[in-house]
């Protein structure tokens, strides 16, 4: 019998892994910025194509950067939870809008609300590479040292902030 | 009659083997210079894309692609190498965005656990065939 032990173990263990292989979702990849500096970006702003909105805007603060697109889905599930997250004044929420219509976003942004300090205008995607986007919305959170604590992929709802985003910010509000 | 036919069938044959160039993705226009041409071809070849994950951004239509490409196709003519070009790549998008990815602490395991595993089961191959060989074959079951 105990020969047959460390096959039977071998076979159980790979089924563990293959097992835990199958709960993960591909399509979600883990960001190369969690814990290094966030990229930056300067774009024109959405609403004001004259003035400049970026990195710099919210220097030295803790914010959502909310990378959007009014052609996509999920940014539309998750476009009343932002709005929640702005009347409540929880943490500014700066968007780049990327790879858009500027007539889209700006009527979509009147229509639902705006919860956004300002958005950036990507239209060509180029801040979107900076920034590793490859399917919005696309949620990040950066600290007052500009360090990105989380990368947040598809449509943000309670459940998420509730378990991920609301700890990390109490953790740097007490370490900060 | 029979010899109209046979030609329209021709003609069909040839119209179906050309359709594959009308499916080009990259529509950009060529580098002027052959060896820029060249190495551009073969990093689009080399990345992915993350939107369609089995394609390469060669492959594909998407405009996450077709971003790519462009950024490619500026950081060629910018006179970046290709090891800069795909630095690029991987401190955005990560290790995945390469078909192949390469050798470092992250994915050392992808690349030596083939060796590993051929190595591990030729050895208790051996094991297992001098051990049978070391029985005496009449003895009784």
């Amino acid at each position: 019998m105990a020969r047959f032990m460390l096959p039977i173990a071998a076979v159980l263990g790979l089924a563990v892994v293959l097992m835990i292989g199958l709960t993960r979702d591909p399509s979600k990849l883990p960001s190369p910025f969690i814990d290094k500096a966030a990229p930056t970006f300067d774009l024109p702003s959405l609403a004001h194509p004259e003035q400049r909105v970026g990195s710099a805007s919210y220097a030295g603060q803790i914010v959502l950067v909310n990378i959007w697109a009014t052609w996509c889905v999920g940014c539309r599930q998750e476009h009343e939870f932002l709005n929640q997250l702005q009347r409540q004044d929880i943490i500014p929420i700066y968007g780049i809008n990327w790879r858009d219509n500027r007539n889209d976003a700006t009527r979509w942004l009147r229509e639902l609300g705006d919860p956004y300090v300002d958005s950036g205008y990507d239209g060509d995607g180029r801040v979107g590479i900076d920034w590793g986007a490859y399917g919005a919305p696309e949620t990040f959170l950066i600290n007052a040292q500009g360090i990105v604590l989380y990368k947040h992929l598809g449509p943000l709802n309670s459940f998420v902030w509730e378990s991920v985003f609301v700890p990390l910010i109490a953790a740097e509000e007490t370490a900060g | 009659m029979l010899r109209r036919f046979a030609t329209r069938i021709v003609v069909v044959i040839l119209l179906a083997l050309g359709a594959g160039s009308a499916f080009a993705i990259d529509t950009g226009k060529a580098f002027d210079d052959p060896v820029l041409q060249a190495r551009y071809e073969h990093i689009i070849a080399e990345v992915r894309c993350l939107k369609c994950q089995n394609q390469t951004i060669k492959d594909s239509n998407a405009f996450l692609a077709a971003d790519l490409r462009r950024e490619i196709r500026r950081m060629l003519e910018e006179g970046m190498s290709d090891a800069e070009i795909y630095d690029f790549l991987v401190e955005r998008y990560g290790e995945f965005a390469l078909y192949r990815p390469r050798a470092s602490g992250k994915t050392l395991f992808l690349w030596i656990a083939p060796g590993v595993l051929l190595l591990g089961g030729a050895f208790l191959l051996v094991q297992v065939v001098r051990r049978r060989m070391a029985l005496p074959i009449d003895e009784d079951l």
